[in-house]
């Protein structure tokens, strides 16, 4: 077994992914609850980045704002979370689309 | 005493805000009395505040009283509302609070019988209250409350009987007219404030008394202080080319005609001439040279017209404008004293004229045409007996009131310039031939009424059967006899200097104003004062002269009597004034009006419109869609990106 020691550039490349299946989801899904599984993947593909150039810069700067991260992210799915159920009650099946009613 | 200068115009507010409320349930006559009883509360205190400042020296006849502040401005300037109790204001106060109560006490018997008759009075206190503002005024925005208020009610009262075209339009007439002058009166304000920091007299008398010092009035703004507001005194007191308003104003009731259009409102310009007489003596010399110039042309004009007038009331309305002149004169020519003088001396014999025309008007049943008039001095004795003393007074036969004020008036035209002197006596000649002729044909001749009577009676009229012209009531002659009483002994108060008279009765008035006018009275020459004898040998003449011409013409018909058209329709005047604003410049207005509507109009609502527009354009990147944000969001990244490798070169 030819042991291969990942560097930085594998990390980020694979942060790169993520972040980019994120954007991509975000953008042509219609299911909300998808929609904020992108928009996590998205969140967590930075706290990757943030992690690997932490170690490679020796900076614990970068890990600890991915914690910060963390927390906001935490946050940001109770409540976005509790919108989408409340309107997933009103309107079973709704997508995205559906929800435009403050439209200009 | 001197505290309850309040009250003066506050008595008047009192009864307005009653009749206001009550007024319906005081009812008739009740109302009225109420009414008249509030106005004479007003002149017992204002006599109060006359002998407690007449018992001061000369010095201290001057007190202002705060009732709060106004219009604060900043920290160091404030308008407030506060009276001027002094020796100018006390006279009109006097005058208008006296003359006021018996006008209506009249007004309750004239008034008798009218559907709106406690409205009638509510109008009329409102009035006193506003008149006394406008003199009790320590600034010129107290003043001009008055002014205003007086205006408004004006219009209110000409147009009493709005159900009548004519009383409607006369309201309007005189309302919009006023505008002028008020525009006048408005600048002037303007231009105290910006040149003294201040709208109180006592400043810009102050600034005008130091005129030419540092902190004082520059002579190019005293002039243009002073010929605004005499503007707006040409508006409110019905001077050319602005007076138009008065002889329409005669729509209104008689007692309204007394009071507003004869007595009081009218001279409220001549007032604040007198008021702002030091900035007046300071300006440039020919603002006096206008200010007598329109005075004399005014009297001159207005008394040819009153020549060939056949409504009663009309022909004391040009009258009282062609008197006015005479003030005019008087304040062009720095005779303040005089100016005031006669005032007080109108206000007297003025009133009593229209009261005893309203007391004829009552007693012919509402006609008002002398030609259907003639004889009643047998039914109606004491009108007639009152009514002749006024006559006198405004003929200028001595020693009835107006022959002093006159002469002294005339006295200082004379010292101004010769010319003016002519076109006073001219005046003077003219008043005395027009009143005798009313009083000729109202009291004496033949009795035209028995024919209109006669000539009905033929006709079937039944109603008119019954007509016999009649004395009117108590209330309605009591006032006339009090004014005639005032019309004769009237120029006690100002006697001239002449060698018989005693030494402690002459120039009363002067001696009581002098701290007021001192300044700005134009002292008299010792040649003008040297001719006064002669001068009033030359004005009783003239008097006689008029009076015995119109005897000639009108009771012994030696000649006929000259009354062309052209005087009839006031030369024409307001005539050439209807066609111009019905026509051009009724088009003017009209495009005034389109520029208005349209182009600052437009502007506005331009800016409104672009701002809508563009927003309803910009509003439709709000979709709603999530993703759509999404994808803005990310080509925003995106740009960022491009933004800081590319242009800024960071990488």
């Amino acid at each position: 077994m030819i042991a291969v020691a990942p560097t930085t550039t594998w990390y980020l490349l694979l942060s790169a992914l993520l972040f980019s299946i994120g954007v991509i989801g975000v953008m042509v899904r219609r299911n909300p609850l998808v929609l904020f599984m992108c928009i996590e993947l998205m969140l967590n593909a930075v706290n990757l980045s943030f992690v690997a150039l932490a170690r490679r810069m020796g900076d614990i700067g970068g890990q600890s704002t991915v914690f910060f991260v963390m927390v906001v992210a935490a946050a940001e799915v109770v409540v976005g979370l509790g919108i989408v159920v409340a309107i997933l009650r009103r309107k079973p099946n709704a997508t995205t689309d559906d929800m435009a009613e403050l439209k200009g | 005493m001197l505290d309850l200068v309040w009250l003066i115009p506050a008595l008047p507010l009192a009864g307005f805000l009653c009749i206001l409320l009550f007024g319906r349930k005081l009812g008739d006559p009740k109302a009225g009395y109420f009414a008249s009883a509030m106005v004479g509360a007003s002149f017992l205190v204002t006599v109060g505040v006359f002998l407690d400042l007449l018992s001061k020296t000369a010095e201290e006849r001057h007190h202002v009283q705060t009732l709060f502040q106004w219009v604060p401005l900043g920290n160091s300037f404030s308008i407030d509302l506060a009276f001027l109790a002094d020796p100018l204001s006390l006279t009109m106060c006097l005058f208008v609070t006296g003359i006021g109560s018996l006008i209506h006490l009249y007004a309750v018997g004239y008034m008798h019988g009218d559907s709106r008759f406690s409205k009638f009075f509510l109008y009329l206190n409102l009035f006193a209250f506003s008149m006394l503002m406008l003199v009790l005024g320590s600034n010129m925005l107290v003043t001009f409350l008055g002014w205003e208020g007086v205006g408004t009610c004006s219009y209110l009262l000409i147009s009493f009987w709005h159900e009548r075209e004519s009383a409607a339009t006369a309201g309007k007439k005189a309302f919009v007219t006023n505008r002028v002058g008020d525009w006048g009166f408005m600048m002037a304000m303007f231009f105290t404030f910006w040149a003294v920091g201040s709208l109180d007299y006592s400043v810009l008398n102050h600034a005008a008394e130091s005129v030419g010092v540092a902190g004082g009035l520059a002579q190019s703004t005293a002039t243009a202080i002073a010929l605004f507001c005499f503007i707006g005194a040409c508006g409110k007191s019905a001077q050319l080319p602005l007076y138009l308003w008065l002889p329409d104003a005669m729509e209104g009731p008689t007692p309204v005609s007394a009071l507003i259009h004869a007595a009081t409102m009218v001279t409220a310009g001549v007032y604040l001439m007198v008021r702002i007489n030091p900035v007046l003596s300071v300006s440039s010399g020919y603002a006096g040279w206008i200010i007598a110039g329109v005075g004399a042309a005014t009297a001159l004009y207005a008394a040819t017209v009153a020549v060939a007038q056949n409504d009663i009331k009309k022909v004391l309305a040009y009258s009282t404008v062609s008197q006015l002149g005479y003030m005019f004169l008087a304040v062009g020519s720095g005779a303040y004293v005089a100016a005031i003088f006669h005032m007080v001396t109108h206000a007297f014999f003025k009133a009593l004229l229209f009261l005893g025309s309203g007391s004829v008007i009552h007693g012919m049943h509402h006609e008002q045409d002398m030609r259907k008039m003639g004889a009643l001095r047998v039914l109606m004795p004491i009108t007639a007996g009152t009514f002749i003393i006024g006559w006198l007074a405004i003929a200028g036969v001595p020693p009835f009131a107006g022959f002093w004020s006159k002469d002294e008036i005339l006295l200082f035209a004379y010292d101004k310039s010769p010319i003016l002197y002519v076109v006073g006596l001219a005046t003077a000649l003219l008043t005395a031939y027009y009143m005798t002729r009313q009083v000729i044909m109202v009291f004496f001749g033949k009795a035209e009424w028995k024919d209109a009577h006669e000539e009905h009676g033929a006709h079937g009229d039944l109603t008119a059967r019954d007509f016999t012209p009649h004395e009117s009531p108590r209330t309605m002659v009591a006032p006339l006899v009090v004014l005639a009483g005032l019309s004769i002994v009237g120029g006690l108060i100002q006697l001239p200097s002449w060698g018989w008279i005693p030494h402690g009765l002459q120039h009363k008035l002067e001696g009581w104003l002098e701290p007021v006018v001192e300044f700005g009275e134009h002292p008299l020459s010792a040649g003008a004062h040297d001719l006064s004898g002669i001068l009033a040998l030359v004005a009783i003449a003239i008097a006689l002269a008029g009076i015995a011409a119109a005897i000639m013409v009108y009771a012994k018909h030696k000649a006929k009597p000259i009354e062309p058209q052209i005087l009839a329709d006031a030369w024409g005047y307001d005539r050439a004034v209807s066609n111009f604003m019905g026509g051009p410049g009724r088009k003017a207005f009209d495009g005034v009006a389109w520029a208005d509507a349209h182009v600052v109009d437009g502007a506005v609502n331009g800016v409104g419109e672009l701002v809508r527009g563009s927003a309803g354009q910009v509003r439709k990147l709000q979709s709603g869609n999530v993703r759509n944000y999404a994808a803005a969001v990310g080509a925003g990244v995106v740009l960022l990106l491009v933004w800081f490798v590319v242009v800024r070169g960071i990488l």
